[in-house]
């Protein structure tokens, strides 16, 4: 595990967006601190504001005031190119429906974020093994996405987003689209490798199977800090 | 990661399938188009060249401004001396006389009585000289139907459509009647030694072919001639050579005399130049055309991909690969796919280009009744530009297409990512 560091720093954070005339505010003084390791998630109804704030500290969106703060980079200043950069890097991202490029089978949907850092031939295919074994889907690496399951297919995406070890891990709603049994199997993936390999894993969720393995869950409302609380496991 | 994006290129049919067969259908048919157009034409050019232009002509000035009438009483005179002073001077060019002129030929019966008539074009040429590749290069000895080519002065040879209408055949006598150089009436005596078809309407509805001295005698031009055509060596009209020697000759004829010979160039005679400026206009015009219409097509191709691929775009950008990065990769594809379609489509294109540059087109049947110098048989012909000239569409075309295609990718916005990605 990673020492408690912060990695993310948000303070007085608004992101305004215009609808029509006027100017929506999807995010309004927001303060929060993310130290290493953390594994929480924003909840709250739609239109609370977690996905904007999953954009800005995924540097796919700035924010409009204030400052965030991610693996010391603002994200105000970040060029696009810059910004890419450090997604390619320190970023791993888990999206609610997979979104596994469908002509490549799981091996090289895994291997992608590999070549995008430009890592060596021999490396990269122990690389690709290895985080395939972390999501218990050996077996599979030559299926093609149409030829594995719901659940497979979003196993395959995790170890796309760890198999760069990054810092952080984005997940908007991960299991939107699976069972239960499914949902559970993904979570304790995820927890099992935040735990081992000391990744801070940030959720955007309502779902109350996710809620259920958090630590730390910060519940949005109207674009603000409704509540901000650790979660003791018994 | 080339290798990568190549292998997804492969397997995804509607990335690579699709807009290669578009390629390849634009390149063959821009291949064939090329060598089509460049085969007419150069078959128009060559026929006039070989049958009545030569490669540049010398005639006197007045020959020159009445040309369509034949006028032989301001043909040349002393041409030997004009052919010797030519030869020194342009030692690259073979140089020969001719005479075309207009008569009746009278075809008598038995008793020497008129029996048929008709009205012939003549063309005298060295026919008996032992150095002489004129025969051969009017193609007389494959264009022969019956009987041979004339072998001693007083044998001519008729076209065998005009040989059937008068009725006569090899080892019959007929008569010329003509005018000669100085205005008076001339009736001379021939054997016919053969007939020819040369594939051209306007040369076989009535031509007769007689040796030049024949012709001389007949038509009293003693060492005159209406034309004397100089050929390249090579074989092949060089426009730029051309233009040269016409210029050089041109600085030093004396333009006043009208009887002074004066050379012109094969573009300048039978309405060439605007002809082969508006063969090349329309090649170029042929050619743009198809690169347009294939750019919008594969852009088209390239934006329904764009939106097949949104998600896979999307997901790139998420994971970190830049803007610019995705836009390069595609247009890598592309020129994968140009390329490959190019290669396949110039392939087959020139097959057949090949093919109807051996067998061509027999257009005999549309031309019965044109008096324009076209060839009968229309062919191909496969030039250095063949080679290439599919690529130019089938690259371009392609590239552009993506390129314009691509542009969305700049216009998109990370920030939606999440949302677009659900």
């Amino acid at each position: 595990m990673k020492s408690n560091q912060s990695v993310i720093s948000i303070r007085n954070l608004v992101k305004t967006f215009p609808m029509g005339n006027r100017e929506f505010t999807a995010l309004n003084g927001i303060n929060l601190e993310f130290a290493s390791g953390e594994f929480s998630g924003f909840v709250g109804p739609s239109g609370s504001g977690k996905t904007t704030l999953l954009n800005i500290i995924g540097t796919l969106d700035s924010p409009t005031e204030g400052e965030a703060m991610v693996l010391d980079h603002s994200v105000k200043l970040l060029t696009q190119k810059k910004a890419a950069l450090l997604r390619s890097q320190k970023i791993g991202f888990i999206f609610q429906t997979f979104n596994l490029l469908p002509v490549y089978s799981a091996a090289e949907n895994v291997e992608f974020p590999l070549l995008l850092q430009k890592m060596g031939g021999e490396a990269r295919r122990k690389a690709v093994m290895e985080a395939l074994e972390w999501v218990g889907l050996s077996d599979k690496a030559k299926s093609r996405p149409a030829q594995m399951s719901g659940g497979e297919c979003q196993r395959v995406a995790i170890a796309r987003a760890m198999v760069k070890k990054p810092e952080i891990v984005l997940a908007d709603e991960p299991t939107a689209n699976l069972d239960a049994e499914n949902s559970h199997n993904i979570l304790k993936t995820m927890v099992k490798l935040n735990q081992e390999l000391g990744t801070t894993f940030l959720f955007a969720t309502h779902d109350e199977k996710v809620i259920g393995y958090l630590r730390r869950i910060i519940r949005l409302y109207d674009g603000k800090v409704a509540f901000d609380e650790l979660v003791t496991k018994i | 990661m080339i290798r990568f994006l190549f292998k997804g290129l492969l397997r995804d049919r509607q990335r690579s399938l699709l807009p290669v067969t578009v390629v390849f259908i634009g390149a063959l048919l821009t291949v064939f188009l090329q060598s089509w157009m460049t085969g007419i034409l150069g078959d128009m050019i060559d026929f006039n060249a070989k049958f009545s232009t030569g490669h540049v002509k010398v005639m006197t000035k007045s020959y020159w401004d009445r040309v369509e009438q034949m006028p032989n009483d301001l043909a040349l005179i002393n041409t030997a001396p004009l052919i010797a002073g030519l030869e020194k001077e342009y030692p690259d060019v073979e140089w020969v006389s001719r005479i075309r002129f207009g008569g009746l030929i009278d075809a008598p019966d038995s008793s020497g009585e008129t029996r048929a008539q008709g009205p012939a074009a003549g063309w005298g040429i060295d026919l008996l000289s032992p150095n002489s590749r004129e025969a051969e290069r009017l193609n007389i000895p494959k264009s022969m139907v019956r009987g041979r080519i004339p072998q001693q002065a007083g044998e001519i040879l008729l076209s065998e459509q005009f040989a059937q209408n008068l009725k006569v055949g090899p080892g019959d006598a007929v008569t010329l009647v003509g005018s000669t150089m100085l205005g008076g009436m001339s009736l001379y005596n021939f054997t016919v030694a053969g007939t020819v078809s040369f594939g051209s309407n306007a040369i076989d509805r009535g031509a007769f072919i007689a040796d030049l001295q024949d012709v001389r005698m007949a038509l009293d031009m003693n060492d005159a001639a209406g034309e004397i055509l100089g050929y390249f060596r090579t074989g092949v009209f060089d426009k730029e050579l051309a233009s040269g020697m016409v210029s050089g000759y041109m600085a030093k004829a004396d333009t006043t005399d009208e009887f002074a010979p004066i050379m012109v160039s094969l573009r300048d005679q039978n309405g060439l130049s605007a002809m082969v400026d508006y063969m090349d206009y329309m090649i170029g015009i042929g050619i743009f055309i198809f690169i347009m219409a294939m750019s919008i097509v594969l852009w088209n191709a390239g934006l329904l991909g764009g939106l097949r691929r949104y998600g896979e775009v999307g997901v790139r950008l998420a994971m970190g690969e830049s803007k610019g990065h995705v836009y390069r990769s595609m247009l890598w594809e592309s020129v994968l796919i140009g390329t490959a379609g190019s290669v396949m489509g110039t392939a087959l294109g020139l097959i057949l280009a090949y093919w109807l540059q051996k067998t061509g087109i027999d257009i005999s049947g549309m031309m019965k009744s044109s008096s324009m110098m076209l060839p009968s048989v229309f062919r191909t012909v496969v030039t250095p530009a063949t080679f290439y000239v599919g690529f130019v569409p089938g690259l371009f075309a392609t590239v552009i297409g993506t390129a314009l295609a691509g542009i969305g990718i700049y216009k998109r916005k990370t920030a939606q990512l999440f949302k677009e990605l659900q």
